[in-house]
């Protein structure tokens, strides 16, 4: 029997009940909100079941959303079943001023380099990480360049305003 | 003044205390050196001829495309992911136009997307025949490289003229191309198609039964499956150790499935078997040509009408006008000032779509608000992630089996560093 969205939400919803929120699959891909502090089990679960298998990490990135308080920075994993060639979008959300994610270089290497580079440019601090540093930016820089309260523009220009970009 | 001298550090090469003292040596591998193709610097420590360890930077041209994107139109960020993997940018550009077209809802015709097709794969073609001949000439053999180079260029002749450029070529548009092929185009594919497999048989003839192109490359920068797959790793790099993993045939796009291919696959994944298996993907690439050229001709032989469609006709919106309507058509004038103008808003949605890149599977996850801009877009590059198992590949082995993994892997600096 081939892996659908709804087997992998009536199995996640078995394992971890209310825990797992906001699920949607926009363009059909299975999206779920995991709270910060299981990220890695929710991983873990997914990666050993038998019939989930989900052992392949293709994406990690992060998002921030200034307008949402309390869970400004995101974290979005994109996981891949390639037996049953199904992927699962996984979301976790920490405050901006307490960003701590566990790491899950453990579970996939090629988290590693991924979790520098969300580390880089949103400053999400991944525990357990073997060596959290800048990746593409200069170890001097001290702030973090893709959160939104660093504009691309020079902010005095009035032709470049968020306005111009169907916003605000 | 001589204080400073003294006291001037080298704050970005940190040599370890007692390197005075040690055994082994430290060898600072690029940034830029001939035996790299790019812009890459491995500081490593050697011992004689063995690479004990490497440590990788990267970062030297990021140019924070991701953050570029967020102030840009839609139709603006195509020449951003040019500058990506460039060796194959056609690809990139597809890939680009498809996520949008997924974020829309949009549907092209089977004749654009075989004309799509037919452009991915001769960049496909274009980026394995650099990366092949490439790994020949750091073993030594510069002939192989020479001979496949003018037909390099004939592609980039091609792209010359679906598009007007050759490297970053920023081509088709939203919901299909911008203009459509020429008849000069298809005598230049036809050319290509006729007098290609020739030199390639030759180019394959040199090297793949080469006793010292043998010996040089197999065992080199070898990888295991399972560390492949835990690496992420995808594209021809997976599929060299026995992963039969392809986009393509995964979650087929732009009409995959209607083409007859194989996925060919290596055992051990070493400098050899990517090399042989970019090969074999090289005249799978060329067959799916051959194949979407008969396509469209068989769809204009029936449907004449579908002749003159080159974009879908729902995408309006995105894609600019004709140039010929701008200037003779109200409408359509309209269409090209408010889409220069960025005026025209995009729908909100989270999108993530993959394509095939020359390297892998080439990602793009785009997070639009409703402005007119992307809210958030990352790539998801193929090169980035796998080039960090590159210490695991080359540590024990010789540092020039190192120079050749790095040319195997075909790490494209502009993919790697965005």
């Amino acid at each position: 029997m081939a892996l659908t969205n709804e087997i992998i939400q009536q199995k996640l919803t078995e394992k971890f009940g209310e825990q797992l929120t906001e699920w949607e699959s926009p363009y059909g891909l299975l999206t779920v909100k995991v709270p910060a502090e299981m990220n890695l089990k929710v991983m873990q679960f997914l990666y050993d079941d038998e019939s989930l298998r989900f052992r392949f990490m293709t994406d990690l990135t992060g998002v921030h959303f200034p307008d949402r308080t309390g869970e400004e920075l995101s974290v979005v994993y994109h996981l891949h079943n390639l037996v049953d060639n199904i992927r699962l979008r996984l979301k976790v959300y920490v405050p901006v001023e307490k960003p701590d994610v566990y790491s899950a270089t453990k579970l996939f290497s090629t988290a590693n380099w991924m979790e520098r580079e969300t580390y880089d440019f949103f400053g999400v601090n991944f525990i357990g990480h073997p060596n959290l540093i800048r990746i593409l930016n200069v170890d001097e820089m001290e702030h973090f360049p893709m959160r939104k309260e660093y504009e691309m523009e020079d902010p005095t220009r009035r032709d470049k305003d968020d306005e111009m970009f169907g916003r605000g | 003044m001589s204080d400073q001298l003294i006291q001037a550090q080298q704050h970005h090469i940190k040599l370890s205390e007692e390197s005075l003292q040690k055994q082994t040596t430290t060898l600072n591998l690029g940034p830029t050196h001939p035996a790299t193709h790019g812009v890459f610097q491995n500081i490593m420590e050697i011992d004689g001829e063995r690479v004990l360890e490497t440590v990788p930077t990267i970062g030297y041209i990021h140019r924070a495309f991701e953050k570029i994107a967020e102030r840009r139109p839609y139709y603006q960020v195509t020449t951003l992911t040019d500058r990506l993997n460039y060796c194959s940018a056609p690809i990139n550009n597809m890939g680009w136009h498809m996520t949008i077209e997924k974020l829309l809802g949009i549907k092209t015709s089977k004749r654009v997307d075989y004309m799509r097709v037919i452009v991915m794969e001769l960049a496909r073609i274009a980026d394995h025949l650099v990366c092949n001949s490439v790994v020949a000439v750091d073993t030594g053999a510069l002939t192989g490289f020479t001979y496949v180079f003018q037909y390099r260029e004939k592609i980039y002749e091609i792209f010359e003229e679906v598009c007007g450029s050759r490297l970053t070529t920023n081509m088709g548009r939203v919901g299909g191309f911008e203009r459509n092929f020429s008849d000069a185009l298809y005598t230049k594919l036809d050319d290509f198609i006729a007098t290609f497999p020739k030199v390639m048989k030759e180019f394959e003839a040199l090297l793949n039964r080469n006793r010292i192109f043998m010996d040089r490359c197999i065992g080199a920068g070898p990888i295991s499956a399972e560390r492949a797959l835990n690496y992420g790793f995808t594209g021809p790099n997976l599929r060299a150790t026995g992963v039969d993993y392809d986009v393509r045939v995964a979650q087929p796009y732009s009409s995959y499935e209607d083409f007859d291919f194989k996925i060919p696959t290596g055992t051990v994944g070493d400098v050899y078997d990517r090399y042989m298996v970019r090969n074999d993907e090289i005249w799978e690439s060329l067959s799916i040509v051959k194949q979407a050229i008969e396509k469209i001709r068989k769809i204009e032989a029936e449907f004449p009408e579908q002749k003159e469609i080159f974009y879908a006709p729902e995408s309006d919106k995105f894609h600019l006008p004709p140039k010929k309507d701008v200037y003779t058509k109200m409408e359509a004038l309209i269409y090209h000032f408010k889409m220069i103008m960025g005026e025209i808003d995009a729908p909100a949605g989270e999108v993530y779509h993959s394509v095939e890149g020359g390297n892998g599977e080439l990602g793009f996850y785009l997070i639009s608000d409703g402005g007119r801009t992307p809210y958030r877009l990352h790539f998801r590059r193929p090169c980035f992630i796998y080039y960090q198992a590159y210490p695991e590949m080359v540590e024990g082995g010789l540092l020039s089996d190192a120079v050749i993994a790095l040319s195997s892997l075909n790490v494209i600096a502009g993919e790697l560093d965005a």
